[in-house]
């Protein structure tokens, strides 16, 4: 019987979200529809609604802050008065953490000049789009490379005593050997997990690790003299 | 029988100056929202329509859109600031403290400025972290990437430049230790430090630098690359969402999963009689 048509027809889409679709494929020109139907929603009013909620939440929060906390104002600008330590905005206090173990020219320009321009290239980067897993393919060998450049990294950390840089970068290394002895069919959920991560991921965990503990020693462990405090000696 | 507050704003919606001005007409069917979106010069950056599954909680957080949040507020607050500020030493310091003590609710306008200028520093962080590890920034969204890359550097830019501007210990010492940092950049850091400060220390030249900086070129700047930020949202496919690039389409294809749409052959002939309702849910 459905041999005398020679076209298909099907009806899509839930009419009440979105345009109905009536689709017409006829046999001789045997269309291939790749595409895959999703639910939608209409952006005005749905969309912008959510927007509306989420800011609005945000703002009566914020508006709460604002009342139960003043924003810092100390005395009158004086330059020949030095406060110790003379600390930047806390966005910028692991960048002075850095500049307290190397020159300027390396923590204030060079790392700084290096991570923007690494945040910039890595949709670039090949190997971020693949996303396999590191150590899935070529594992010896890139087993090597990590032991070169993990051991080179610490060497270096360690040489300049910068133990708030080393520490994380430790941790880090040692979640990416447990990744290499890691499979996609290891027993623990954790371990498939850590052996599914790309390189990207790595590096992007290892530069998020350090930028939040050092910015938290910066902002919470650094006194006169940029001397190590605990919080609670004032 | 009295109207009722919506049939006084539908009247309204009739009436020819309503009309002059929201070509898209009233009415709440697909066509007339769509219409809402595509012919307003705000909204038309984003698509009509949005697929539901990136809209869930988990997909974003949200972060993009409460980054917007903060830089509303930051707007809202930073105006009326500005009217009772002089970027001139030290009476910068007088009016801060004016705006503690002497404005009316001057002393809640800064400390919300300053609150939500921390929380957009911190969320454009978080939604830039958020965005790597849902790899939404792989091709097609590559350029955009870039562009979030810029607005952070705006951003924390805007934060800087704002620092100064209290004039207190805090702000100098603060900008002092910054600004010193460019002065290490091999052979032309004295220059840069130079051209940023007006000068070869934090003084009244830089007060003045920062102030036009931080409420005129950075804000505009920051809007600007905002428009792009979301009109590429749209041109580069909408929000990403995983289930939907094409590469995973394909695949599910291929395994046979996602066939909503009828293919002719053997699968085709199944589905020819179909009318509405007789596909289930």
């Amino acid at each position: 019987m459905a041999d005398n048509k020679d076209f298909v027809a099907g009806i899509d889409s839930n009419a009440k979200k979105s345009p109905r679709r009536i689709v017409f494929v006829t046999r001789r020109t045997s269309a291939q529809v790749k595409a895959e139907t999703e639910d939608q929603i209409q952006t005005f009013p749905e969309v912008l609604f959510r927007a509306a909620v989420a800011i609005m939440t945000l703002a009566t929060v914020l508006i709460w802050i604002a009342l139960m906390f003043n924003a810092p104002l100390e005395g009158l600008a004086d330059p020949s008065h030095t406060p110790n330590p003379a600390k930047a905005p806390w966005y910028f206090l692991g960048l002075q953490e850095m500049l307290h173990y190397f020159p300027p020219v390396v923590a204030g320009v060079l790392v700084p000049g290096l991570v923007v321009m690494a945040l910039i290239v890595i949709p670039y980067f090949k190997v971020n789009i693949e996303a396999d897993g590191l150590f899935l393919k070529d594992r010896v060998k890139r087993l090597r490379i990590f032991y070169v450049v993990a051991s080179a990294l610490s060497i270096f950390l360690l040489f300049f005593k910068v133990y708030d840089a080393l520490v994380p970068t430790l941790v880090m290394a040692g979640f990416m050997l447990l990744a290499a002895q890691s499979s996609p069919a290891s027993p623990s959920a954790f371990r498939r997990y850590l052996a599914g991560r790309p390189l990207s991921y790595w590096v992007m965990t290892w530069f998020l690790f350090e930028l939040v503990v050092l910015t938290a020693i910066g902002t919470f462990f650094r006194g006169p003299g940029w001397s190590w405090v605990w919080p609670w000696q004032g | 029988m009295a109207k009722t507050v919506d049939q006084y704003f539908n009247e309204l919606q009739q009436t020819r100056v309503w009309r002059s001005m929201f070509r898209s007409g009233t009415g709440s069917s697909t066509l007339k929202r769509a219409l809402a979106i595509q012919q307003n010069v705000f909204l038309h950056l984003f698509s009509t329509k949005a697929r539901t599954r990136v809209l869930s909680f988990s997909a974003t957080w949200y972060l993009g859109t409460l980054t917007l949040g903060t830089f509303v507020i930051l707007i809202a607050t930073g105006i009326p600031l500005m009217l009772y500020y002089h970027p001139s030493v030290p009476q910068a310091y007088a009016d801060t403290k004016d705006l503690q003590f002497v404005v009316s609710s001057g002393l809640f306008l800064r400390n919300l400025h300053r609150w939500a200028a921390h929380a957009m520093v911190f969320l454009v962080f978080a939604h830039m972290f958020k965005v790597f590890y849902r790899g939404a920034y792989r091709t097609p969204r590559e350029f955009n990437w870039v562009i979030g890359v810029i607005l952070l550097l705006i951003t924390l830019l805007l934060s800087y430049t704002g620092y100064l501007l209290p004039w207190d210990q805090l702000a100098y010492w603060a900008i002092t230790v910054g600004s010193n940092i460019a002065s290490a950049v091999p052979l032309i850091g004295d220059k840069i430090h130079f051209l940023l400060l007006g000068g070869h220390a934090v003084n009244a030249n830089a007060l003045l630098r920062f102030y036009v900086l931080h409420c005129m070129i950075l804000p505009l700047t920051a809007m600007f690359f905002v428009a792009i930020h979301f009109w590429r949202i749209r041109k580069d496919g909408g929000l990403y969402s995983h289930d939907s690039e094409p590469a995973v389409v394909r695949a599910q294809a291929r395994n046979g999963v996602a066939a909503a749409i009828p293919t002719p052959g053997k699968a085709g002939d199944e589905r020819a009689p179909a009318t509405p309702g007789t596909e289930a849910k």
